[in-house]
């Protein structure tokens, strides 16, 4: 298996509806990507995007093609990746793993979506098409429900009482808002208080509104290349080392594993061990904060706090810059945005420039080794491990 | 393969009051809702029997913002049910107001009955969905 690196990332800015098309967004930052390499579109071997609503958000499926063509990328093989809030997540492993298999040479990867185009309502319908639509769906099931069910069962599983754990919850949406603002791609540059949280208008019992990201427009994209490739293009390479990337099925299925989702512990356990690492190796992690208390449960099953504990982590700073494992410095979902087939691409490009030294007043010193961690629905998970390569 | 139990007689069959499941020949566990394989083991070598309407919440939401098409629903609870016999369903809890819902329901015994959710656009037709009330 050949090293891959990351040479190039693009990221437009996560907004609030736009009027842009997702291939001009996609093709913007693919276009910076493409330039930070040093590369031309034509130099292009493939493309993978994520892209889960395309469909739905403006009548545009297959956009990968045209995507390609847009940037002049000229009949190169694209394929779409579908994993729900994971699908550039699980496109950049592909990529990883066909660029390590010495098949291709250049990957272009990344994603696009226009969540918030689409307004709350059919919104929160097409992503409840991210649970089991015979089954659960029924019940009227949407996706802050999933996780507010899951809140409940955390508290009660864990012993620790609600209005205690709502506290800790509200504690994540601060650190998220407090760090979104140094981020210039950030949807939400505003720090927001515990009180702020606490007061929020109640969209599904426990979860009130800023313990839920919003819903969000705009695109992230990657250029990953073999280490030989690397080399003739830049002294300061980021290596993908681990892999990992597990299922499930519906959440009633998942039973007494609930609230932890073991898919991520096996994605998890997939990654450390191909990175030959382990959590307490991880220097930074973007995590996937769809929801504040998706974040606790995610922190604890990828090994960095004791399950039930991770609350308390967030109240003590643990997570901050300087802490024992700085979580979601970009602002993570809740404060960056989450364009959902763009958010695992994201991550990794937060990673990238972490590991460089390009992430300004938000740097974590010293960092080298860093983690996402990448929710689709409640059936895909995908963990991705970068080191610095210098 | 054959599936042995599809989401339509399932669907049937709790719209005349009957909750089926499978039961796995190799295991003894039952799973339901179906599906092609046992959840437990992975057996496929399964039957269909009808399962006992009875269990216990273990969890809850109470939902103020529907998708698209169901705003007449809110607010609603969904539960999650854990079967006497071991397995999990998805269901609404009638019978109580849903702002009163509190972590007292977890643990509450419930039994199991249905309702039609009409589908949508997306859906394809009539649905039966679990409801629960406390027994």
């Amino acid at each position: 298996m050949r090293k891959v690196a990351i040479v190039g990332t693009g990221h437009t800015p996560f907004t609030f509806a736009t009027e842009k098309t997702s291939i001009e967004l996609f093709s913007e930052a693919a276009m910076d990507a493409i330039n930070e390499a040093g590369l031309k579109p034509k130099d292009m071997q493939a493309l993978y995007l994520g892209n889960c609503l395309g469909d739905f958000s403006e009548g545009q499926a297959m956009m990968q093609s045209y995507a390609a063509n847009d940037i002049g990328a000229f009949h190169i093989p694209a394929t779409r990746f579908e994993g729900a809030c994971a699908s550039s997540s699980l496109a950049v492993r592909d990529a990883f793993i066909w660029v390590a298999s010495g098949f291709y040479d250049v990957v272009l990867v990344g994603g696009v979506e226009r969540a918030a185009s689409m307004g709350t309502s059919l919104a929160t319908r097409t992503f409840a098409m991210f649970t089991d639509s015979h089954y659960e769906y029924p019940a009227g099931l949407t996706f802050p429900a999933m996780f507010a069910m899951l809140a409940h069962l955390y508290s009660h599983k864990y012993g620790v009482p609600l209005e205690r754990l709502k506290e800790q919850m509200a504690q994540v949406s601060v650190q998220s808002h407090a760090y979104g603002i140094s981020n210039p791609k950030a949807q939400f540059h505003k720090e927001i208080t515990k009180e702020d949280v606490l007061n929020g208008f109640m969209v599904t019992s426990p979860l009130q509104l800023l313990d839920c990201c919003p819903f969000s427009d705009g695109a992230a994209a990657l250029v990953l290349v073999s280490e030989e490739k690397a080399k003739e293009l830049t002294d300061k390479p980021v290596f993908i080392t681990g892999i990992g990337q597990a299922s499930s099925g519906r959440l009633s299925a998942q039973k007494d594993d609930l609230p932890r989702l073991r898919a991520r512990e096996e994605s998890a356990k997939q990654a450390y061990d191909l990175a030959g690492i382990k959590p307490s190796d991880v220097d930074l992690c973007e995590l996937h904060d769809c929801f504040s208390i998706a974040s606790l449960i995610a922190a604890e099953s990828l090994g960095f706090f004791e399950f039930g504990k991770a609350g308390e982590a967030w109240e003590k700073g643990e997570t901050k810059i300087g802490g024992k494992i700085p979580i979601n410095v970009s602002g993570g979902l809740k404060a960056k945005g989450h364009p959902i087939g763009a958010t695992g691409a994201s991550q990794v490009s937060e990673i990238y420039h972490q590991l460089r030294g390009e992430a300004g007043e938000r740097q974590v010193e010293g960092a080298k080794i860093g983690l996402t961690d990448t929710l689709g629905g409640d059936g895909v998970i995908c963990t991705l491990v970068m080191e610095k390569g210098w | 393969m054959d599936y042995k139990l599809t989401f339509k007689d399932y669907s049937k069959a709790l719209t005349k009051g009957t909750l089926l499941g499978l039961k796995c020949k190799t295991c003894g566990n039952i799973t339901t809702p179906p599906k092609m394989s046992c959840q437990e083991c992975g057996g496929t070598d399964l039957e269909v029997v009808e399962v006992k309407k009875k269990g216990k919440i273990v969890t809850f939401t109470n939902v103020s913002v529907a998708p698209e098409g169901r705003q007449n629903e809110v607010p609603y609870i969904i539960a999650l049910v854990r079967l006497d016999e071991g397995p999990w369903i998805m269901g609404n809890l009638i019978d109580i107001d849903p702002a009163a819902a509190n972590m007292d329901l977890i643990g509450r015994d419930v039994s199991v009955g249905f309702k039609i959710f009409p589908g949508d656009k997306f859906s394809p037709g009539d649905q039966a969905r679990p409801v629960f009330s406390f027994s």
